[in-house]
């Protein structure tokens, strides 16, 4: 099971460090990271591993956006995305 | 690997478009509750409501949680009543005070199926939860009524028509101390769905299995948002297309939930409503989907042609996402929980007359529209016996939710507040229709073939 975590805001230092720091506390390895700038904001986007995740995902939704509170913090599940956008 | 712009798309489809699931509804089948004691056969519907639907809401929040996804309604839809009622005689209001209490209990914000189906005549039962309907609704709180007074196969029963039209003011009059929101919570439909999940009109029909989960999925705020990206001069088969993609991706969004609820719940998943559902939030608006293909403002002319185009769109992009879909699926155009229909009420752009032939076209009828108080019981009559005449003559579902402002006229509003809205009363025509809705009787079900 995997889930997706978007971070947008303005860029700064440190942001991924703090992200992934609050992933590995909980137990979630970070399988994959895109980052880009959009319209001038920051963008990241992070598929993690949630099958040995020691919360819930909304709890590690909180601790995410509690660690970095500039920015706008998603954690969705990855069906979701599969069922959107995959036939 | 879902791409990056895929997922960018999602997260402002939910963030700042509003995409949410409306609803998830559980049908439960009361029959197996029917019992000549009144008194036990509503302890009968208690129980089994508590025990089918108490894990309802906790579901549905773990699934927000799990998705991150909105589902901002769930509710339960029963057995029609009256036919509880048939076994049972006695005070139907009786039955309305136990669905109240159960969905209180179990933490639904509403409980539809205080119903009759009298499109061909009545049977036992019928007439007294009709005629109960006003207090049922006046007395509760969570308690939602619809009546099929019609349909394409049997025609329009004007005997139950007449009834209703006396139903609906009464209904308004005595809730006028809480803005007449009796009227809003009773539906008058021509080819109900037995199956839809939106309220009010929501019941569960004698068709259905034991116990279902139906889920409604909206997003108006989306289909505008999408349609904004593409250029001015784009013709109108490539505005369908992108509608269509979009109601694809919503629709998978609901199946998904709906698949999980119903797998978390182990009661079967029934269907998917595909309705674009407004709510009074600002961007998420029908009418300014309409208007965002290209009019002024919605209610002059072009919107009929316009929403023909959505709804019909709408439902191509949902059935190819999803094998189960029904319900009433398609636009929904309820005046005063639409911001972009109030606007255009206020405006007397749209007006009465506009609505019904936008209902020719899209999946409901006129709904939610504020009348005004002394409009008369053969006139709110006339409108529903228009209204069904245009769902039995299409094979279409059509409803009349019109709320009579008691003590109210011309510039006055009405203020449901929350997802029922707001709107100004709404100008109909003085002349009577009396004599016509005195006759009763019934209009014969239509031809099905030479149609032109």
């Amino acid at each position: 099971m995997k889930a997706v975590v978007t971070v947008i805001g303005k860029d700064m230092v440190g942001i991924l460090a703090k992200v992934s720091t609050v992933c590995a506390n909980n137990n979630a390895n970070v399988a994959e990271v895109t980052q880009s700038i959009l319209e001038g904001y920051f963008c990241m986007v992070m598929v993690i591993e949630i099958s040995k995740l020691t919360c819930q995902l909304d709890e590690l939704e909180a601790s995410l956006k509690a660690s970095v509170p500039d920015m706008v913090i998603h954690v969705m599940h990855e069906d979701i995305f599969n069922s959107m956008h995959r036939i | 690997m879902v791409n990056f712009n895929d997922i960018m798309e999602t997260i402002t489809m939910i963030q700042d478009e509003n995409l949410d699931i409306r609803t998830i509804t559980m049908g439960i089948s009361l029959l197996d509750c029917a019992d000549s004691d009144i008194e036990r056969s509503c302890e009968k519907i208690y129980k089994k409501i508590t025990a089918k639907a108490k894990d309802l809401v906790s579901t549905g929040e773990a699934i927000e949680k799990k998705y991150g996804i909105p589902i901002v309604n769930k509710r339960i839809s029963v057995t029609p009543i009256a036919m509880l009622v048939a076994a049972s005689g006695g005070d139907p209001v009786k039955y309305a005070l136990t669905l109240d209490r159960a969905a209180r209990d179990v933490g639904v914000n509403f409980i539809g199926g205080f119903s009759a189906l009298v499109q061909k005549g009545f049977s036992a039962g019928d007439r007294e939860l009709i005629n109960s309907i006003p207090r049922a609704l006046a007395e509760t709180q969570f308690v939602c009524s619809s009546v099929n007074i019609g349909s394409t196969k049997a025609g329009i029963n004007m005997d139950a028509v007449k009834m209703m039209g006396s139903v609906v003011k009464e209904a308004a009059e005595l809730t006028k101390d809480n803005q007449c929101v009796g009227a809003a919570k009773l539906v008058v439909f021509c080819n109900a769905p037995e199956d839809n999940p939106f309220m009010a009109g929501a019941f569960h029909g004698p068709g259905e299995p034991d116990v279902v989960i139906n889920v409604g999925v909206s997003g108006p705020g989306v289909v505008r948002s999408a349609l904004a990206k593409l250029p001015a001069d784009a013709p109108l088969n490539e505005v369908a297309e992108l509608i269509k993609k979009t109601a694809f991706k919503i629709t998978r969004m609901g199946q998904l939930v709906g698949t999980e609820a119903s797998r978390m719940l182990g009661v079967p998943f029934g269907i998917i409503d595909l309705s674009l559902a407004p709510t009074p939030a600002v961007g998420d608006s029908v009418a300014h989907i309409l208007e965002e293909i290209g009019l002024e403002q919605c209610g002059t002319h072009g919107t009929t042609a316009a929403l023909a185009m959505l709804n019909d769109a709408v439902k191509k992009g949902g059935v190819m996402a999803s094998s189960s879909v029904g319900g009433l699926s398609g636009a929904f155009i309820p005046v005063t929980e639409d911001a972009g229909m109030i606007d255009a009420a206020r405006k007397g752009v749209l007006s009465v007359e506009k609505l019904e032939a936008m209902t020719a076209v899209c999946s409901v009828g006129l709904d939610m529209i504020v009348i005004p108080g002394e409009t008369s019981s053969s006139t709110i009559s006339a409108i529903i016996a228009d209204e069904a005449a245009i769902g039995m003559v299409n094979s279409k579902t059509t409803a009349v939710r019109v709320i009579p402002a008691i003590g109210l006229g011309d510039g006055d509003e009405l203020d449901f507040g929350g997802l029922l809205g707001k709107g100004p009363v709404m100008k109909l025509r003085p002349q009577s229709s009396q004599k016509m809705i005195d006759r009763g009787g019934r209009i014969p079900a239509p031809m099905q073939s030479l149609k032109n």
